[in-house]
């Protein structure tokens, strides 16, 4: 529903558990309103028909769960520098290797940052329930076009094959945000505008000729060797990700007063994270503030300051053995970070959270 | 019509390279179109056949190895006027050996050209799936070992409705292309040339000696009578058209009053063949009907007609947060197989739960009330025991009435399946409790 209503017109993904399903609800839905849907013959292609599609002017959406992400990594590397809008949907689930097709897991946390060459950072943000599902798939489109880059959303098995009522009503739905075109004067493929970062598009197809490559290139979009224009050109695909990140900076902050540890998750676990809190106060009168984050990469660096400010203890809980939790102590290297994780298949209960604040 | 080739950057193959002559074939056949620029779109591979899109002034779209037809099913479906042109070597038909198939059992309007010349000329004259056997190249003896394919003959297997093999110093080579660019359809072009960098080092490969060695092999000369069908981009947009309209998302109105305070925690443990997740359905949906919240969360075997089946069900009148299992207040034990997978689930059952047990499923030790039941002696078959045991469970009236059930029923199912549901009530309703 988030991504129709994001614009989404072509989708194409090869079947997995647990990402299946948005195969078939794309296939209801999408053909329908005038787009297309395929089921490609690998992942390699689910995503190369996107990014195809992409490029003629398409908002594009794929979905896969961790071996197919693993099919996915060379052509992410592609959609980074080639500039070509994507949202990325990873229900993620337990690994490593195919592990277990129905056990859910935030398996790939750090995978969807790093898991393509050229290390250039990516946009991922992660819905906590199916509320956000709605809301982050809409600015995952938007953001999409407006950085023109793949956005990844982080999900997992227990979101995505859990069904839940939810009410419509209440539901934020951001405004829709559609790439830039090119309006006038002469058109070079990958050069931004003065001032700006990303370059304005066309679609291959139109009146004006449009190059796309995979290859180092200027902003003609001929490959180059010219070593400051290399360097210029990889510095203004970082930066106009990683100097937004305050616009796009998704999370949710449950703040106690008298507080002395911060819980810091994401995913399905902040459910269950939300219920300890909640549990906490309201039984044991023991204060804990919570942090949801949902924008994971780029690492939303002053959320994290500012939410941990004066606290004596950060847990952060996800279904790994600790991915994320890295980039907290990386972040936070002044503050005691602990850290409590499983990968078992299951889901970490209110009660181990409540078992890990009360033992820290 | 003019030429497309870019006046500004040249062909800069090696001396005495094939594709030279290929990229003014290309061109000539585009020029026999009378096609301008921004009307085609050169989708280039790796390898030199991956410079193709840099000599011409159309769209160009240079992307991964092997995956050239992929971008270019990509861009055909959302610009169907658009002429897609794929240049790929042996090399990328090779890797992209899956989307080459594909292509061909899709038949999407896309005309491939494969410039064949026989290794992997950029990267040091490996041997490709191309290679004769006999031939010296830079792999060693690993060539001799594996058998080359014949594209043309793998297109025409695979469903390719145009296929055609021809040296690229053939004076017609042009006119072929133009057919093969201007069939609605997915068209193969095997071209082949030599590779004087690397292939023909070692292996001379004269023109004649290209020419006579297709001579030697079966004809393909163009359209494949036996694939001929309809393209398939606009076959697509007719088939979608079909059942095009607006996409409504039902809401559902709340028409009873919440029957429960505080969450409840519904397990059901069947086995495949229980409609187990069918009824675990309803559960939400009747709850639904009274405004509250819920969530099903469902555990079975790949093999979903055989082993375990599981549905959580957690209903609300307050948001729900976690959606596991802590403390379950009812479990409806249907089957060895469920409850083996949750032995564990019976511990945490609190004093106050109840339990609807099959008759004759072993069950660990709990605080649970026990209601057992036999289904099957009540004339309840296995497809129905989950159905019946939801239907006990809102004789309780929590967290569902039977009113609630009887609407969800009449909301999820018509005609003879509801009758079917009704009758599965009425056998619930007759078990002597």
């Amino acid at each position: 529903m988030g991504a129709l209503y994001g614009g989404c017109r072509f989708f194409a993904s090869y079947p997995i558990t647990p990402a299946s399903t948005l195969l078939s609800v794309m296939l209801e839905t999408l053909p329908a309103v005038g787009g297309t849907v395929l089921q490609g013959e690998d992942e390699i292609a689910s995503i190369g028909y996107c990014l195809g599609a992409s490029m003629a002017g398409m908002k594009v959406m794929t979905a896969t769960s961790g071996p197919g992400l693993s099919l996915y990594s060379e052509n992410i590397s592609f959609a980074i520098a080639g500039e070509i809008p994507i949202v990325i949907v990873n229900i993620m689930r337990q690994g490593p290797s195919t592990g277990s097709a129905t056990r859910g897991a935030d398996s790939d946390v750090q995978f969807m940052r790093w898991g393509c060459s050229g290390g250039l950072p990516v946009i991922v943000l992660a819905p906590a329930d199916v509320s956000d599902c709605f809301t982050l798939t809409v600015h995952a489109f938007n953001l999409a076009e407006k950085f023109r880059c793949p956005v990844f959303i982080a999900s997992n098995k227990e979101i995505g094959m859990t069904s839940q009522t939810l009410d419509m009503e209440r539901v934020e739905k951001p405004p829709i945000v559609d790439r830039t075109f090119h309006e006038s004067g002469p058109f070079l493929p990958f050069q931004a505008n003065r001032g700006e970062d990303v370059p304005a598009f066309l679609p291959i197809g139109g009146p004006i000729l449009v190059r796309q490559t995979s290859s180092t290139h200027g902003p003609d979009g001929y490959i180059t060797t010219d070593p400051s224009e290399i360097q210029s050109g990889v510095e203004r695909l970082q930066k106009k990700v990683e100097a937004n990140i305050a616009s796009f900076s998704y999370f949710d902050l449950e703040e106690r007063e008298g507080a002395r540890t911060l819980i810091v998750t994401y995913g399905i676990t902040a459910g269950a994270a939300r219920a300890a809190a909640a549990e906490l106060f309201e039984r044991q009168n023991i204060p804990v503030s919570l942090l949801v984050l949902k924008t994971l990469w780029p690492v939303p660096e002053q959320v994290l300051h500012a939410s941990a400010a004066g606290m004596e203890r950060i847990l952060v809980v996800e279904m790994n053995l600790g991915q994320y939790v890295q980039e907290i102590r990386r972040v936070l290297c002044n503050q005691r970070v602990d850290f409590y994780g499983k990968m078992s298949g299951q889901l970490i209960s209110p009660s181990e959270i409540i078992e890990e604040v009360l033992g820290g | 019509m003019d030429s497309l080739l870019n006046p500004d950057r040249p062909p800069l193959f090696c001396p005495g390279c094939s594709h030279d002559r290929s990229v003014h074939v290309l061109d000539r056949a585009l020029q026999k179109l009378g096609l301008r620029g921004s009307e085609v779109v050169i989708v280039s591979d790796i390898g030199c056949s991956g410079l193709f899109d840099t000599f011409f002034n159309t769209h160009a779209f240079h992307g991964l190895h092997g995956r050239a037809l992929t971008y270019a099913a990509g861009i055909k479906l959302a610009q169907p006027d658009l002429k897609v042109i794929v240049t790929m070597g042996d090399g990328g038909l090779g890797i992209g050996g899956a989307h080459f198939l594909a292509a061909c059992r899709r038949n999407i309007d896309l005309t491939l050209l494969v410039l064949n010349n026989f290794n992997f000329g950029m990267t040091g004259g490996q041997f490709s799936c191309t290679t004769p056997e006999h031939a010296s190249v830079s792999s060693s003896f690993l060539n001799v070992l594996e058998k080359p394919f014949d594209l043309c003959h793998v297109a025409a297997c695979a469903g390719a409705p145009f296929v055609a093999r021809s040296s690229a110093y053939r004076k017609d080579l042009p006119e072929l292309l133009k057919q093969a660019i201007s069939y609605k359809g997915f068209a193969v072009v095997d071209i082949w040339g030599g590779c004087p960098a690397r292939y023909m080092k070692k292996n001379p490969l004269s023109p004649k000696e290209i020419e006579a060695a297709i001579e030697k092999l079966p004809p393909y000369q163009g359209v494949v009578s036996t694939n001929v069908r309809r393209e398939y981009s606009s076959h697509y947009r007719e088939a979608a058209a079909r059942d095009r309209g607006e996409v409504h998302w039902q809401g559902t109105e709340r028409i009873f009053e919440p029957t429960v305070r505080e969450r409840r925690e519904v397990v059901f443990l069947g086995s495949a063949g229980q409609r187990v997740i069918t009824a675990g359905g309803l559960l939400g949906r009747a709850a639904i009907l009274a405004g509250m919240n819920v969530s099903q969360k469902n555990d079975f075997h790949i093999t979903v007609m055989r082993g375990p089946s599981v549905t959580e069900i957690i209903v609300s009148p307050q948001v729900i947060t976690y959606t596991g299992v802590e403390q379950p207040q009812v479990i409806i034990a249907l089957a060895h197989e469920g409850v083996r997978r949750c032995w564990e689930l019976f511990e945490k059952m609190k004093k106050g739960g109840q339990i609807i047990l099959t008759a004759g499923v072993e069950i660990p030790p709990s605080h649970g009330e026990i209601l057992e039941v036999d289904f099957k002696a009540a004339g309840i078959k296995k497809k129905e025991m989950a159905l019946a045991a939801l239907y006990l469970l809102a004789q309780h009236g929590d967290p569902i009435t039977a009113e609630m059930l009887e609407e969800a029923l009449k909301q999820t199912f018509q005609g003879k399946m509801l009758e079917e549901a009704r009758l599965v009530m009425k056998k619930a309703a007759a078990i002597p409790i």
